[in-house]
């Protein structure tokens, strides 16, 4: 579980988060939508533990532990996944070398003694880029090095899948996307769900994702707070209404 | 996290740990004394060689070129060497062996501390060792003596092979091509030379590995190749030094000759302390349809001044040279490569890496020229550094000069720095701040590592620190 409470964050001396209120259960798929600027994907990064951004305020507990002072890596290893909206590309750096070492890294900080051979990793690893339709050739090739922008997403999905982390943010993966690479990604993230039962935080800017996955609840962001929480009908009322209405109606 | 410090420590953990530093013990049979180079020290080391006249001649003339060139005011700061306080010539033994066991006691315990006999058991075709000024020992696959190969050191080559060593030596890298190269040339000592007849390919590569060992020691080895038609054959050197609070000079000439249709690699790992100043002239010449490729790894020396340069003077030449360089604190390495087109339908390709760290100097220094005539031409160059932080620096000065037209020719140049995006990326993931910057490295420099030998490959990536927990690449 995760709960955040009255979350203020900075960039500089810019003011971008101004108390975030959010709890999200595993099982559960929570959408965020919101203007641009209005601090969706500066919520995912200061959760991950972004060095740009400091806390001024509030805080944010995994399963009860504290992690706003934890270093990015002890937030994964407890199983916080951030899916980027912009994935980095690391040259010489192969996505399935680097997914062993994440995955064996993973298990080792849960108390694991037990490391993942490539041997048995291969077989997994393949499975996962067939259920994102991946050519295997991703496995050897660098980390999202070349990758057009919806082979990104899809890689990052990958990530999520073999990782199996307890909650993911998802910031804004369907950007970029056509519609076959959007099921193919949704059907992804939904698999996934149902075979972890991890709880889902999704950023996004259109309901169009919302129609592959069924959110249980839909927040809406403006300013750096949420002003508004429903369930998916909302989404169809901000498809159909935009944002302006309900900024309105809130201040 | 913009300047890691943890990524700070751990480079300075696995590089600036120098663990080749040691000193070992050594009596020299006779050392040139102090106080500047004279024709009196020329004609002993030459005397003592039991040289030819011609070789004496050579050296006095190549003294007198030394003497009037200038320093080269370009590259890195010279201004550090004192001609005065460095010891020319310094013999630690009697006379090469070709048994390892009649080599002293002290120096074999040094190469042992440095893997060399161990290596030639296992993956060479033949392996010479430098200490100090002469080749202590040099030793060839039986096979490959029988088919005509000639691997000794270039002094003893002067004295066995008299006409060919003449026929080529000082034509590619004249004495008067610049001051330290006419440095070599008036008091050079020891190498490897190597002949390869028709035909022949030598499957294993043939190692040298120089050691200096003395404090003020100047290290002038000559190294003269001939791969004669249709052979091949890879040599790879090493080099090491321990660590003193004084300068040493290492300065040596590297000519090579690839005839019609052969092939010739030349693979260096420089791991000199960072006291050694590393002034070196190599240079290839290609003729038709041959290949020529330097891979050449800098790593340690206070500054190294290294252009390895491919003369392409017949059609269907090639040329290739790789380089990576890593700057650390107190180091510069200003490397690169030449490449002259001298003839149409030639091609060639420069790749050079490099990375530098804690106010680490890295200098790219190319040229390419292609001469008037010379049509049908295919280069592609591409440079890129990687700076670990923000003291640190990198340069790049490309040089063309292209007198024809029908060439065509590419040139990508890029700078990065490690990013606080691309740690937190791979952090996200589980990877530590210093697991993310050392998988960045590692992925920097393995398009040049993955090309070396594999023992080589994994000494490199040991020096690099990138065979980490779950082998990152």
């Amino acid at each position: 579980m995760l709960e955040i409470k009255n979350l203020h964050a900075n960039i500089g001396d810019l003011k971008i988060l101004n108390g975030i209120n959010l709890t999200i259960h595993s099982g559960e798929i929570h959408a965020i939508m919101g203007p641009n600027g209005s601090g969706k994907s500066t919520l995912c990064n200061v959760l991950m533990g972004h060095p740009k951004y400091e806390v001024t305020k509030g805080s944010a507990k995994f399963n009860g532990k504290e992690i706003l002072s934890l270093e990015p890596n002890e937030r994964a290893n407890l199983g916080l996944f951030l899916g980027f909206q912009h994935p980095l590309e690391i040259s010489g750096v192969s996505l399935g070398n680097f997914l062993r070492l994440a995955k064996n890294l993973n298990l080792k900080a849960a108390g694991e003694t037990k490391q993942i051979s490539p041997m048995e990793f291969m077989p997994m690893l393949k499975k996962t880029i067939g259920l994102l339709k991946m050519d295997e050739k991703f496995i050897t090739r660098s980390v999202n090095e070349g990758f057009s922008g919806g082979e990104k997403k899809r890689a990052e999905i990958v990530q999520m899948a073999l990782l199996e982390p307890k909650i993911a943010m998802l910031d804004e993966i369907d950007s970029g996307l056509d519609i076959d690479a959007l099921k193919i990604v949704a059907k992804g993230i939904t698999e996934t769900f149902k075979k972890t039962g991890l709880g889902v935080l999704l950023i996004t800017h259109y309901q169009r994702l919302l129609n592959y996955i069924t959110p249980d609840f839909v927040h809406v962001m403006a300013k750096g707070k949420i002003i508004l929480s429903g369930d998916k009908k909302l989404a169809h009322k901000l498809e159909k209404n935009g944002y302006e209405d309900i900024l309105k109606n809130t201040k | 996290m913009a300047v890691p410090k943890s990524t700070q420590k751990l480079i300075d953990n696995t590089l600036g740990d120098y663990k080749f530093g040691f000193k070992t013990k050594n009596k020299a049979v006779f050392k040139t004394p102090k106080g500047g180079l004279t024709p009196q020290i020329v004609e002993e080391i030459s005397k003592r060689k039991k040289e030819p006249k011609w070789m004496l001649e050579y050296r006095l003339n190549a003294l007198k070129i030394f003497e009037k060139k200038n320093m080269p005011s370009w590259g890195g700061d010279l201004s550090g060497i004192n001609f005065e306080k460095i010891h020319y010539y310094l013999q630690p033994q009697d006379k090469p062996k070709t048994n390892w066991k009649d080599v002293p006691r002290e120096i074999k315990d040094t190469f042992e501390k440095l893997g060399i006999p161990e290596a030639e058991r296992k993956f060479l075709a033949g392996t010479g060792a430098q200490f100090e000024s002469e080749m202590v020992y040099h030793s060839l696959q039986k096979e490959l003596t029988k088919k005509g190969v000639i691997f000794d050191s270039t002094d003893v080559a002067l004295q066995k092979y008299p006409e060919i060593f003449k026929q080529y030596f000082g034509k590619v890298v004249p004495a008067h091509d610049n001051k330290f190269a006419a440095l070599n040339s008036a008091v050079w000592s020891g190498g490897s030379f190597i002949y390869v007849p028709k035909n022949v390919h030598i499957e294993l590569p043939l190692q040298a590995y120089f050691r200096i060992n003395a404090e003020n020691m100047g290290q002038f080895e000559r190294t003269l190749i001939i791969a004669d038609e249709g052979s091949s054959v890879h040599y790879v050197e090493g080099c090491t030094a321990p660590t003193y609070s004084t300068d040493s000079l290492h300065s040596a000439v590297v000519e090579i000759i690839v005839k019609k249709g052969a092939r010739v690699q030349y693979t260096t790992i420089q791991n000199w302390s960072t006291n050694v100043y590393n002034l070196v002239t190599k240079r290839a010449f290609a003729y038709r349809d041959a290949e020529m490729f330097w891979l050449d790894c800098n790593l340690g020396s206070k500054l190294t001044m290294k252009y390895p340069a491919i003369y392409l003077l017949e059609p269907g030449a090639r040329g290739e040279v790789q380089s990576l360089a890593f700057a650390n604190t107190n180091q510069h390495q200003d490397a690169g490569a030449k490449i002259i087109h001298n003839a149409p339908n030639t091609t060639s390709k420069i790749v050079a890496k490099s990375i530098s760290k804690g106010a680490g100097r890295s200098t790219y220094r190319g040229l390419l020229k292609v001469a008037k005539n010379a049509k049908n031409i295919k280069s592609h160059v591409s440079c890129d550094a990687l700076l670990l932080d923000n003291a640190s620096r990198s340069d790049t000065y490309p040089t063309m000069k292209i007198e024809e037209n029908e060439v065509a020719i590419a040139h990508e140049a890029t700078v990065s720095k490690i990013g606080e995006e691309q740690l937190f990326y791979l952090m996200s993931r589980g990877l530590t701040e210093e697991e993310a910057a050392s998988a960045i490295v590692n992925g920097f420099a393995k398009p040049i590592i993955k090309q070396l030998p594999m023992e080589y490959a994994l000494e490199l990536n040991r020096l690099l620190e990138l065979e980490m927990t779950g082998s990152v690449g």
